[in-house]
């Protein structure tokens, strides 16, 4: 109950954004939402049943060049955006049946060639533009409008990304992806379907960050091959868990602002080095802080223990 | 006749991918770290070479023992003092942390030497090798011969010398190895250490055949994937036989596909492989 109201509460303080005005304001704010997305979407395959996935970056260039050639053929954008979750959920699923009976090393290897064989694919097909990219139909609203539009969308994505992440802790899926987690073959013996739960959780991962891709390719009105199959849309998901925590509800939430606040500052005062700065951070993440920082806040302040 | 030429290009390109390959091979194979510096650590060798040419005139065939040191010295800082503090953690965390120290190394390359495309144009190239119908460019060949030199160098190092039984010690077990006296810290770090030595070496074999850029630390590192998978993990003929396997792959696929097919066809050969056979053509089961 306390979650579900925290998950409103949010909510309440961030639809209310566009009220200040300030535009830049609310593109910094749609960003975090995708990130949130991303980091959450992640959380699935990663955080809960433990496995190193680094297709976040093809599920997301996935979901934005089906978007995008289905609105070029006339599409609307809410259809569009909700036939590249989908196509990203079969995607992932088909995916997922090849490559989720590997385990560590050989997963993460796997997981990372996708997103680049998927570039040099979109690179070289017939209908999605090549190397040159493409455009999309922008919408025939004023730009303030655009703004807010795009907005609440990612906010509408990043909720209902959250609300499934709540119910599925709580479910047996979620239980089960744990004990994957933990031990796989003791799972297995204990009557865990391991391959379903595995596909599901993949197929999970894929389909909100299929549809982020999805908006971001309307909202930025242009795509190409490197800038939606970019390696950094892998780790930058991980790296956020990381630092939120690992398998916790708001942990990714808590990581896409810490994560988007400091690649904004570094951005803004540094442009040349903000790959080092972000290589940076995951170093100090992984040496110093390889439980999150909810598990600092934790550590200080435990939770009382609930009388029975 | 075509075909011969292919072949033949093919196992040119074979032999520097195995050369490439060996050292991430070892890396993984031992440490169980897959180390995605590996890129940019052979991109920096072609560095050394490009300026001790530019500026010396030191003949890039020379500098690879300068490139491997340069290297060298560096895997070993970086393993000792950051990598080792969590080698023994899962794949996330290992790959997560190469990653963010690729980011800062090849950054500060792009700062130091921009990301402009440069090429080692020899003063005085071999010229071309002719065997029946199959012409070869020289220095290619001899790029060639020098990269399974090395390869072949490490595969007796790790062999017979004492250190090179300490490594392999290391991967067989790491507690037992404890046990009998190995300091596996140390070992652990001129494995590392010796793995960015074969990509600087590997670097300053490329210089003379690629542009040098930052920008290609990808290529390399996807070539250093593929090899070890088609070849299984963490052997030295492992990695011989997948590099000239994908040498020879890429070569006839360029050919009969175009040559723009050439990463998918072999990105997609791995996928294919890992369904399939997850333990590489010269792999043993089981072992990880």
């Amino acid at each position: 109950m306390r979650t579900w109201f925290a998950l409103f509460v949010v909510a309440l303080a961030l639809a209310s954004l566009p009220l200040t005005g300030n535009n830049y304001l609310l593109r910094l704010a749609t960003t975090v939402c995708m990130y949130a997305v991303m980091a959450q979407s992640w959380n699935f395959i990663g955080g809960l049943a433990g496995y190193p996935s680094f297709a976040t970056a093809a599920f997301f260039g996935f979901g934005a060049y089906t978007s995008a050639i289905l609105q070029n053929h006339g599409a609307p954008p809410m259809l569009a955006w909700g036939c590249a979750g989908l196509a990203a959920l079969v995607f992932a699923a088909f995916l997922g049946g090849a490559i989720l009976h590997l385990r560590g090393h050989y997963f993460a290897i796997a997981s990372l060639i996708v997103a680049e064989m998927l570039r040099e694919i979109v690179n070289t097909m017939p209908g999605t533009g090549g190397g040159k990219g493409m455009n999309l139909p922008i919408l025939k609203i004023s730009i303030a409008a655009q703004a807010q539009f795009f907005f609440y969308s990612m906010l509408a994505l990043a909720l209902f990304c959250t609300a499934a992440a709540i119910v599925i802790h709580r479910s047996k899926l979620g239980f089960g992806l744990r004990c994957i987690q933990q031990n796989e073959d003791a799972a297995s013996i204990l009557g865990v379907n391991t391959y379903a739960y595995k596909t599901a959780a993949f197929s999970l991962s894929a389909v909100f960050v299929g549809m982020a891709g999805a908006i971001y390719a309307s909202w930025v009105n242009y795509i190409e091959p490197p800038d939606v199959f970019d390696v950094l849309l892998a780790v930058k998901p991980l790296v956020m868990v990381l630092l939120g925590g690992l398998g916790t509800i708001f942990g990714p939430a808590l990581g896409a602002v810490i994560l988007l606040t400091f690649e904004e500052l570094v951005w803004r005062n540094f442009l040349t080095i903000h790959a080092a700065a972000l290589g940076l951070i995951i170093v100090v993440l992984v040496l110093f802080l390889p439980n999150g920082i909810l598990s600092l806040i934790r550590e200080r302040f435990p939770r009382r223990e609930r009388p029975r | 006749m075509i075909y011969l030429q292919i072949a033949a290009n093919g196992l040119v390109l074979g032999g520097l991918y195995a050369c490439i390959s060996v050292g991430f091979s070892l890396v993984w194979g031992v440490l169980n770290v897959i180390n995605i510096l590996h890129g940019t650590f052979i991109v920096l060798g072609s560095y050394v070479a490009y300026f001790g040419y530019a500026h010396a005139g030191i003949h890039p065939f020379f500098s690879i023992v300068i490139a491997g040191l340069v290297l060298y010295a560096l895997g070993y800082v970086l393993q000792a003092g950051i990598i080792n503090r969590v080698v023994t953690a899962p794949v996330l965390i290992t790959l997560t942390l190469t990653f963010g120290l690729d980011l800062v190394l090849n950054n500060a390359m792009l700062v130091a030497f921009t990301a402009d495309y440069r090429a080692v144009t020899l003063a005085n190239p071999l010229g071309s090798i002719e065997i029946g119908p199959v012409f070869l460019p020289g220095d290619r060949v001899a790029a060639m011969a020098l990269a399974l030199l090395l390869t072949v160098l490490l595969y007796r190092l790790l062999r017979d010398s004492s250190i090179g039984r300490a490594i392999v010690a290391v991967r067989m077990d790491r507690e037992a190895a404890t046990l009998m006296g190995v300091d596996v810290k140390h070992i652990n770090a001129v494995t590392f250490a010796i793995g960015a030595f074969m990509a600087g070496a590997a670097g300053a074999l490329l210089s003379i055949i690629f542009p040098i850029s930052p920008l290609n630390s990808q290529v390399f590192l996807g070539k250093a994937f593929v090899v070890c998978v088609l070849g299984g993990l963490g052997s030295v003929p492992g990695a011989m036989v997948g590099g000239l396997v994908l040498g020879i792959i890429e070569s006839f696929g360029s050919y009969w596909f175009g040559p723009e097919h050439a990463v998918t066809l072999s990105f997609g050969l791995l996928l294919v492989l890992l369904f399939v056979r997850p333990s590489g053509l010269l792999g043993r089961r089981g072992y990880e």
